[in-house]
C-alpha cells in the first residue's frame, strides 16, 4: 500500500469543512500565535500547519481564536506532546479525552504523538523520554496506540524519537519495534528525519541504514528540524534535537533520498524555540515543497511498489 | 497494589524502567541509572544529563513564560535560579504546562532570598490569575440593560453568574501599579504608589484586562462570585468600607466583564 493512500488526509467522513484542501504533497510548517498577522496579511494559502495539542487545551481565549481562523483556511496537523504513549502506566484518561475533543473540533488531517514518555505517576517531566525496546514494552505501547486510536476513532502516526542513551535491557532494534507496533494496531508512522539523523549519530549507527529498515511504507508525514551540538562523556559529538535553528545539511539530504524514493510525503518544517520571523520559517518550508515538487510525479511514487 | 503493577514495580521488572529512570531528571544529587548506558559500553553521564537539563529547563523556561513581569523585577538570574528550586521540589502534576505554577507564588512568598520584596508574591498571583483568564471558556458579559430591568423592589435578591475569566487578587501593597509597568514592553518609572491594591482580571473578550479595585470593591465582588446576593454584597461592602460606592462599583463591574448574566432569583 502507499503511503499516500494509507492514512486519510480527510475526515474519515469525508466531511472536511471548508474551504480547506488536502494535505497530501505539502510542505508545512508548526504554528506560531507570533505569525499570525503575518500570516494573515499574506493572504495566499499553500502548505499546512501542525500545532502542539496541549497548547489547545483550555477553556477558550485566544488560543482557539487563533487555531479557528488558521483551521479555517488551511489543513491542520494536530500533533500530541504528551499524551506519555511510551510509558508502562495507564494513559491520563482525562488527557485523552481533551485529545479527542480536540480532534473532534478541528477535524485535523493528520494526527500525531510520539514514541516516547513524559509523566511517571504523578510528574509530568515536559521531555520525551527513552524506553527500552522489548517484547513488554511493545505489547505496553501497542495497548496504549490502539486506546488512543478506539478514542479518536481513526489512526494516529507514531513519531520515531531522538534518543541520547539506551537500555540495557533493550532486545530489538528501534525500527524492529516500531514495525511491530504499526503490525499490532495498524498506526502510520511520522517520520521525524531530524531524530533519525541525531540518534544515528548519537548511537554510531548509519541513517540510511536505518531507513532502509524503516516501515517506510506506512509514513504519513515526515518532519524535519534543526538540532544543537554538544559532546558526550568520550568527547565524540552528541547531537541535541532542539528545534531552535534551519533543518541542517545532512538532514536535507535524507529528506531527498527518502522523498525521491517514496513519493511527495506531507513534510513539516518544525521550528519550536528561537523562532525567527515567518518569512524565514516559510522559506524553510518551501524548500521543502521544492523538493517534493520534484518528485511528485506518479512513476517515482511507483517506485515504493518496485522495491518491495 | 494494582497501580504498582501498572507502572512496573511489582511485574517482576520487566516494564520497571520508568522507576529507574526518573528519580534523578530532577536531583541533581543522584547517579546516572544504572539501567541506561552509551552504545558500545560508552558512558552515559553526559547522555542522561541531556534529558536532566531538558526537563529542568523547559520547565524553569515554562515558569518565566507565565509569569514574565516577576521575571522582570527579580532579573533572568536571579528568577531563574528562584525558579530551579521551585521545578525541582515541585515539578508539574498536569501535561498542561499552562496549568503550572500555581505554587509558584507561595514559594516566593517563603523563598528566603526575596524576603526583600514581599510585594513579590502578589504580583505572581496576578500573572497566575492572567494566565487562567486568558485560558478561560468564552462567554459573553452582562449587557448594563439587563441589570436596569430588574424592578427595583428586587435588585437586593439579585444574584450574578460569574464569567468564568474572571479573577481577584488582594494585596496589600501597591500590586496593579507594580505588576502594569513591567508586564509592558516600556520602560518602568519609578512607582509611587503606596497604598494597598486589590486586583480584578477579567477578559471581556480576547485581551486579558488587569485593574485595582476601589475600596470595598474585592469584597463586594467576591461576595457576589461566591452567589451571595447583591444585597448582602453591597452591606459586606459598607462593612469593610465607608468610602464604598456603590454605583461605581456597580458600572465599574459591568464595564469590566466581572459576570456573564443574571440570576434574578425567579425559579422559572
Amino acid at each position: 500500500m502507499s503511503a499516500m493512500r494509507k492514512l486519510p488526509d480527510s475526515h474519515p467522513t469525508g466531511r472536511l469543512r471548508p474551504p480547506s484542501y488536502a494535505i497530501a504533497g505539502l510542505a508545512g510548517t508548526s504554528f506560531k500565535h507570533a505569525h499570525l498577522p503575518a500570516i494573515l496579511a499574506e493572504g495566499t494559502r499553500d502548505g499546512f500547519f501542525e500545532v502542539h495539542a496541549e497548547n489547545y487545551m483550555g477553556a477558550g481565549g485566544p488560543p482557539h481564536h487563533a487555531l479557528e481562523q488558521i483551521r479555517r483556511d488551511y489543513p491542520l496537523s494536530l500533533h500530541g506532546v504528551a499524551m506519555s504513549i511510551g510509558g508502562p502506566q495507564p494513559l491520563d484518561r482525562n488527557h485523552l479525552e481533551r485529545f479527542r475533543a480536540l480532534a473532534e473540533r478541528y477535524e485535523p488531517a493528520v494526527v500525531s504523538e510520539h514514541l516516547a514518555w513524559s509523566t511517571h505517576e504523578t510528574t509530568y517531566f515536559n521531555d520525551l523520554l527513552p524506553l527500552p525496546y522489548t517484547e513488554a514494552t511493545l505489547s505496553r505501547v501497542s495497548e496504549h496506540v490502539d486506546e488512543v486510536q478506539q478514542a479518536i476513532r481513526r489512526p494516529i502516526l507514531l513519531e520515531n524519537p531522538s534518543t541520547y542513551v539506551v537500555f540495557r535491557e533493550s532486545a530489538m532494534s528501534e525500527t524492529d519495534f516500531i514495525r511491530g507496533i504499526v503490525r499490532r494496531t495498524g498506526c502510520g508512522l511520522l517520520l521525524d528525519l531530524n531524530n533519525v539523523f541525531v540518534s544515528a549519530t548519537n548511537h554510531g549507527y548509519s541513517a540510511l541504514d536505518y531507513l532502509s529498515d524503516f516501515p517506510i511504507e506506512h509514513v504519513g508525514e515526515i518532519h524535519l528540524a534543526g538540532h544543537a551540538e554538544q559532546v558526550d562523556d568520550e568527547g565524540d559529538r552528541l547531537l541535541i534535537d532542539s528545534h531552535d535553528g534551519p533543518v541542517a545539511g545532512a538532514v536535507w539530504k535524507l529528506f531527498e533520498i527518502v522523498v525521491s524514493r517514496c513519493g511527495p510525503i506531507p513534510t513539516l518544517v518544525e521550528w519550536d524555540s528561537n523562532i525567527p520571523d515567518w518569512p524565514v520559517l516559510k522559506a524553510e518550508a518551501g524548500a521543502a515543497q521544492q523538493i517534493l515538487d520534484r518528485h511528485a510525479t506518479p512513476v517515482t511514487s511507483g517506485k515504493v511498489h518496485a522495491r518491495r | 497494589m494494582l497501580v504498582d503493577e501498572r507502572i512496573g514495580r511489582r511485574d517482576g521488572g520487566r516494564l520497571s524502567f520508568a522507576v529507574a529512570f526518573s528519580p534523578a531528571l530532577l536531583d541533581p544529587q543522584s547517579e546516572t541509572p544504572a539501567a541506561v548506558t552509551g552504545p558500545n559500553e560508552k558512558a552515559a553521564v553526559r547522555r542522561y544529563n541531556v534529558y536532566r537539563n531538558n526537563v529542568t529547563v523547559s520547565l524553569i523556561d515554562a515558569l518565566a513564560a507565565i509569569f514574565p513581569a516577576t521575571q522582570r523585577i527579580t532579573g533572568v538570574e536571579f528568577f531563574r535560579a528562584m525558579a530551579r528550586f521551585h521545578v525541582r521540589a515541585t515539578p508539574p502534576t498536569s501535561p498542561l504546562l499552562f496549568e503550572y505554577g500555581r505554587d509558584f507564588p507561595g514559594f516566593i512568598e517563603r523563598y528566603e532570598y526575596a524576603r526583600s520584596m514581599p510585594w513579590l508574591a502578589d504580583i505572581a498571583r496576578i500573572e497566575r490569575a492572567w494566565l487562567d483568564a486568558y485560558h478561560a471558556a468564552d462567554m459573553e458579559t452582562l449587557r448594563p440593560e439587563a441589570l436596569a430591568s430588574i424592578p427595583p423592589e428586587r435588585l437586593s435578591d439579585v444574584i450574578f453568574v460569574p464569567h468564568p475569566a474572571t479573577r481577584i487578587v488582594c494585596s496589600e501593597f501597591p500590586a496593579v501599579s507594580i505588576f502594569v509597568p513591567n508586564r509592558s514592553e516600556g520602560p518602568v518609572d519609578p512607582i509611587v504608589a503606596v497604598a494597598p491594591q486589590d486586583a480584578l482580571i477579567t477578559r471581556p473578550g480576547l485581551e486579558v484586562v488587569v485593574r485595582h479595585l476601589p475600596p470595598g470593591g474585592a469584597i463586594f465582588l467576591a461576595c457576589l462570585i461566591s452567589g451571595r446576593t447583591l444585597g448582602q454584597a453591597v452591606s459586606a461592602a459598607f462593612e469593610a468600607s465607608t468610602a464604598f460606592d456603590l454605583p461605581a462599583n456597580i458600572a465599574g463591574m459591568i464595564e469590566a466583564g466581572v459576570f456573564t448574566a443574571i440570576d434574578s432569583g425567579d425559579p422559572g
